[in-house]
């Protein structure tokens, strides 16, 4: 069986700094990524991101996993990067079982683990909702962002959140126009300045709006959408027609976290945090020790915010089999600080409530 | 509405523009930030001080006009492409404006192009005279446009036939 310092699984953004920041500890790292490449969705993120200098903020995530593998390559002899690899299982005497392009199955145990799988997307019912045409934003922005693909010519983009705001942005500058974006919320949930952006490129947001269903006989043909009330129930005689051939669906998402759930770590359910979230400490450990969380799977947030965890809880990690450096609690203090800049303003206020309700000791990170 | 629908109302927007005195003497910025969100790119790009986000990085940046050279810096660094340019020194009937955008295909310096308001309608013709797309924009180029002085506080965007 295969031993390890530090397992990472997952290579996305909180993944990454959470093995930049172990290593700069000392640690060795080993880094488990389901897909080809390391990066996660920043590799689809062609806008430039938020926050402040210190989390990249004015650099498009696309060029972001570049800045993090050329630091990586500085420790090459203590980090081993395992791609098209998949964490299938984590167990009690804490055994993680792999499974490498489906032909390959091994074990590894680690002394610590560090679980940085990120989030997946939530999707919505109505009739027809699964016709050719009919993608969640992250297909959309694969397509096009990774494979140069245009999914379609018309779209409706249901969702009217960061992400359904970005990828409709993404969608014009692809030269694919967007009918209209909506959302059943009475306000517009991402930024205004996004929100602002595709305005003025003449797309009308529909708040207040659902999708009532998909019509077409192979593919998707055309959306049928109607206004809802304050209790989210459709209005009659409010059906409003879009000739479509793609629907996006941007309604959110949840983490993805059913191997803390299978090993065994207490799992809490927070609406804000967008699901089943692990309970957690301050430095990011989870109730079963030596089992750390960072990232999407700890609550859906910003990028930004799931660099900074991984770079605490990496640290954290790490300290916890040995390698804590000098400056650590100076570290530890700027982390912490940059999450609570990055969450202390009216958009932060929600993932605070929910951070709230999972933190064990109870106080606020 | 702002929050249903992404447009600014007029009160909005005049409470961002400088006074028309400062416009009048030479090219400035008109920070169009109007929610608290973390960031704070401006401050970092400005390199005279005029724009303060401080300490919470969810201020909504403070622009002193008078302290703004117009340089146009922090335009391509505002991650919400919320910051213009304007310019009303260089005639009495027309401003120049100088806005990101980060479509193809870009303008020609000298192309008439359709200007357009802050909810994307067509309010007037407008001429290219600028378009600056160094690597240090990083794929966010700056068009200056020139446009009658009367639509100075609604033109917003353009729009460039392919």
């Amino acid at each position: 069986m295969k031993q390890a310092d530090l397992v990472i699984i997952g290579g996305g953004p909180a993944g990454l700094c959470a093995a930049l920041s172990a290593l700069k500890s000392g640690s060795n790292v080993l880094i488990i990524e389901r897909n080809k490449d390391l990066g996660g969705q920043l590799r689809k993120q062609t806008h430039m991101f938020f926050g402040s200098e210190k989390q990249h903020a004015s650099l498009r995530g696309i060029d972001i996993p570049e800045i993090l593998l050329s630091q990586l390559k500085e420790y090459e002899d203590k980090v081993e990067i395992l791609t098209d690899s998949t964490a299938v299982g984590l167990y009690e005497d804490g055994v993680i079982t792999v499974l490498k392009k489906e032909e390959d199955y091994f074990k590894i145990k680690p002394k610590v683990t560090l679980v940085a799988t990120g989030a997946f997307e939530k999707a919505l019912a109505f009739p027809n909702n699964d016709l050719p045409g009919i993608y969640g934003a992250g297909a959309v922005q694969t397509l096009m962002n990774v494979h140069g693909v245009k999914p379609g010519n018309k779209v409706l983009m249901v969702g009217a959140g960061n992400i359904g705001l970005i990828v409709s942005y993404q969608l014009m500058q692809a030269g694919v126009e967007v009918k209209a974006i909506l959302d059943a919320a009475p306000r517009i949930g991402g930024y205004l300045v996004h929100a602002s952006k595709v305005r003025r490129m003449g797309v009308p947001i529909l708040t207040s709006h659902t999708v009532k269903e998909a019509i077409g006989k192979n593919e998707l043909e055309k959306a049928i959408v109607c206004q809802v009330d304050e209790k989210f129930m459709p209005i009659e005689g409010t059906e409003k027609e879009f000739d479509v051939d793609v629907m996006c669906i941007s309604v959110g998402l949840t983490p993805l976290n059913e191997l803390l759930a299978m090993r065994g770590c207490e799992m809490k359910y927070i609406p804000q945090l967008g699901g089943l979230v692990p309970l957690r400490d301050e430095n990011y450990e989870t109730t079963v020790e030596n089992i750390f969380v960072a990232g999407d799977a700890t609550g859906v947030e910003e990028a930004s915010a799931a660099m900074v965890e991984g770079y605490l809880a990496g640290l954290c990690a790490a300290a916890k089999i040995g390698y804590k450096p000098e400056n650590f609690e100076e570290r530890r203090t700027d982390y912490m600080k940059q999450l609570k800049d990055l969450r202390s303003g009216p958009a932060g206020g929600h993932i605070l409530s929910g951070i709230g309700q999972v933190l064990i000791g109870g106080k606020n990170v | 509405m702002f929050e249903k629908t992404g447009i600014p109302s007029k009160e909005m927007i005049m409470e961002k523009f400088p006074p028309i005195e400062r416009i009048n003497e030479g090219p400035v910025a008109v920070v169009e930030c109007y929610q608290k969100i973390p960031c704070n790119p401006c401050q970092t790009a400005c390199k005279f001080n005029a724009i303060i986000v401080g300490e919470d990085i969810n201020n909504i940046p403070e622009f002193y006009p008078n302290k703004c050279t117009g340089c146009a810096l922090c335009l391509s660094k505002c991650p919400g492409l919320s910051i213009i340019v304007v310019d009303g020194s260089k005639s009495k009937d027309r401003v120049e404006v100088r806005l990101p955008y980060e479509f193809l295909p870009l303008p020609e310096e000298g192309q008439i192009v359709k200007g357009l308001d802050r909810e994307g309608e067509y309010i007037t013709d407008v001429k290219v005279i600028k378009v600056l797309n160094p690597k240090s924009f990083d794929r966010t180029p700056i068009i200056t446009i020139e446009v009658d002085r009367r639509f100075l506080y609604t033109i917003r965007n353009i729009s460039v036939e392919a």
